[in-house]
């Protein structure tokens, strides 16, 4: 696919996924209800901490982390998997390879048009709890400032990507979508969604530091909340772009192998 | 000009009977066969043709045309669309191109037509004076200036066909693969439709191949059929030999001034046909004059007519063997 044409065209793929994110108010909203796991999670940790700290989690820690959780869930999620399975499973995704556009590109900007609006429905809600709850840190440190939106844009990529591996399987097996499920459940708990994981024990945490999930979510909270020291903050940022570079080949790999099936067995 | 040489396609597909019993055998066992959906076709199409692809259901048509559009590797044989071979889909290729699937779409669902043209526009790099000229052209001819300002969701079938078709000929591709593009449209719109691909492909030297259950298309718009059974080549030609190819027979159809009694139609010859003032009957091209005479002398005649069977009849006398299998 030319890169020329997918440069060319990068703007109006870029306008036709935020109108289609607008399409729809009503559901964007429902959406949007349905990512406030954090600000669930805040409430029943905080319930749980009866006020006393969990682990170096005070009143203040807890409600920080979550609203932050929040904050990262919106701008860092993608979805894409759902749209490739169907778009597979459909055969409109032979539509698509008939464009010039490398389709995995185009995916990825069609997803990342949605990022604005549901910042724009979001962060006025992130802000009110930040101006409403005293115990809520705001962040100090400059570089943790600087990292954070590289961290975002990293958890943005690592979750469009595994995205990408996972819808292309529907290329091999009948519903993605369920695979899909399954790795959203590991991420709920061990991506720091739901539960910190300095809370996790040291083996676990050690295991974590090799998988995707600490980077799609768990490393931007912790840089938005001060939570490490200046050196784990930059080393732990290059390995999740390490780890990006990674899942892109990999990504890649899957989504060609899988398009060479479609073009073997039904188009 | 479109060459095809010995081109195959097979594909392997699961072999499941029904019942709950084999869905649970086919957890822990599979069984596969082959099924051959196209076999060493062959034609050649020159520049500005417009051609009928027809076959029965599962005779192979989509599954050469998605091989000429790029989107299905040939098990065998080899293909060039101008030039170049369709499935490396090169971007010179792709924008030489368009195939347009009367099953799919490429208009974004949530949003009106006239986006979806903006996007291609972008994509293949149409420059705005073109674009502005290309989609006023398109718009007046579909006569779809309202329906492109409205979301693709809210078009009825038709609206949307018409707008399906606009868009995938804003950058002006010099061949065209139409797979059914007028299925399920009301005959007004299949007529309005027609129009347009004949006068695109006069206006623009484009390249037609079509395929249509909808016999009207073809005998409208394909001076010449490729017929494919079983996923070969049965027939490639101009539609007159078609017509007459194997048929001895023709059809003449009477308007009569008064109505006349069918036992007395009947009479008259091999009655196929009749209306309330209006009969046409079967006979061998032969016996056409004796035919006509005797009719002139018995029935009230007005007008008459003489032609051949219509093609649907030929395509299914020409079909009317086993099934073709059915491919993937």
């Amino acid at each position: 696919m030319s890169v020329r044409s997918t440069a060319r065209s990068m703007r109006a793929m870029l306008r036709i996924g935020f109108l289609d994110a607008i399409a729809y108010r009503g559901e964007t909203i429902v959406w949007m209800l349905s990512t406030t796991m954090p600000l669930v999670m805040f409430l029943l940790w905080s319930a749980a901490a009866d006020g006393k700290p969990i682990g170096r989690y005070g009143a203040g820690e807890l409600h920080s982390y979550f609203l932050a959780a929040f904050v990262v869930r919106q701008l860092g999620g993608s979805w894409a998997a759902w749209q490739i399975n169907m778009e597979v499973r459909d055969g409109t995704l032979g539509m698509r390879l008939l464009r010039p556009v490398n389709p995995l590109v185009h995916y990825a900007i069609e997803q990342a048009a949605h990022v604005p609006v549901r910042a724009f429905f979001s962060m006025p809600v992130a802000l009110l709890f930040f101006a409403l709850d005293p115990l809520i840190h705001a962040p100090k440190e400059p570089l943790m400032l600087v990292l954070f939106p590289i961290s975002v844009l990293g958890a943005w990529a690592l979750s469009f990507l595994m995205n990408v591996i996972v819808g292309a399987l529907a290329f091999f097996i009948e519903q993605s979508v369920k695979l899909m499920d399954v790795y959203t459940a590991l991420f709920f708990v061990f991506s720091g969604y739901m539960v910190p994981l300095d809370l996790f024990p040291e083996p676990v945490r050690v295991v974590l530091d090799y998988l995707p999930f600490r980077y799609q979510m768990g490393l931007s909270v912790e840089l938005l909340t001060g939570a490490l020291s200046p050196g784990t903050a930059l080393r732990l940022v290059a390995q999740q772009w390490v780890m990006v570079a990674l899942v892109t080949l990999s990504a890649h790999a899957v989504f060609r192998r899988g398009v060479r099936h479609f073009e073997a067995y039904g188009g | 000009m479109i060459s095809v040489e010995g081109l195959g396609k097979t594909f392997r597909v699961q072999k499941r009977p029904p019942g709950l019993l084999a869905g649970v055998k086919a957890l822990f066992h599979r069984e596969y066969t082959t099924v051959e959906a196209a076999r060493d076709v062959s034609f050649r199409i020159d520049d500005g043709e417009r051609v009928g692809f027809l076959g029965p259901n599962g005779a192979g048509k989509t599954t050469t045309l998605k091989m000429l559009a790029g989107l299905l590797q040939p098990s065998a044989g080899k293909a060039t669309v101008g030039g170049l071979e369709p499935f490396r889909r090169s971007e010179a290729f792709l924008a030489s191109i368009t195939l347009v699937l009367g099953q799919k779409q490429q208009l974004v669902w949530d949003l009106p037509p006239q986006e979806t043209f903006e996007l291609n526009r972008a994509i293949y790099g149409v420059s705005l004076p073109e674009f502005r000229k290309t989609t006023t052209e398109l718009v007046e001819l579909l006569e779809i200036g309202e329906q492109i300002k409205r979301p693709t969701r809210q078009l009825s079938l038709g609206e949307r066909m018409k707008c399906e078709l606009a868009c995938a000929l804003i950058h002006r591709p010099k061949y065209l693969f139409l797979d059914e593009p007028t299925i399920g449209l009301d005959v007004n719109m299949q007529e309005t439709i027609r129009t347009f691909i004949r006068g695109y492909n006069e206006q623009y030297g484009a390249t037609l191949m079509l395929t249509s259950h909808y016999m009207a298309d073809v005998t409208a718009l394909c001076p010449r059929i490729i017929l494919i059974d079983k996923g070969s080549i049965a027939f490639d030609g101009e539609l007159a030999d078609l017509m007459s190819k194997g048929r001895t027979d023709k059809r003449v159809r009477f308007s009569l001034s008064r109505e006349v009694p069918v036992a007395e139609l009947r009479a008259v010859g091999n009655l196929v046909e009749h209306g309330a003032a209006e009969a046409t009957f079967e006979v061998q091209k032969d016996a056409v004059s004796a035919l006509v005479a005797h009719a002139l002398q018995v029935l009230p005649v007005r007008d008459l007519s003489v032609t051949d069977p219509p093609l649907e009849e030929i395509m299914r006398a020409w079909f009317a063997k086993e099934p073709a299998q059915e491919p993937a």
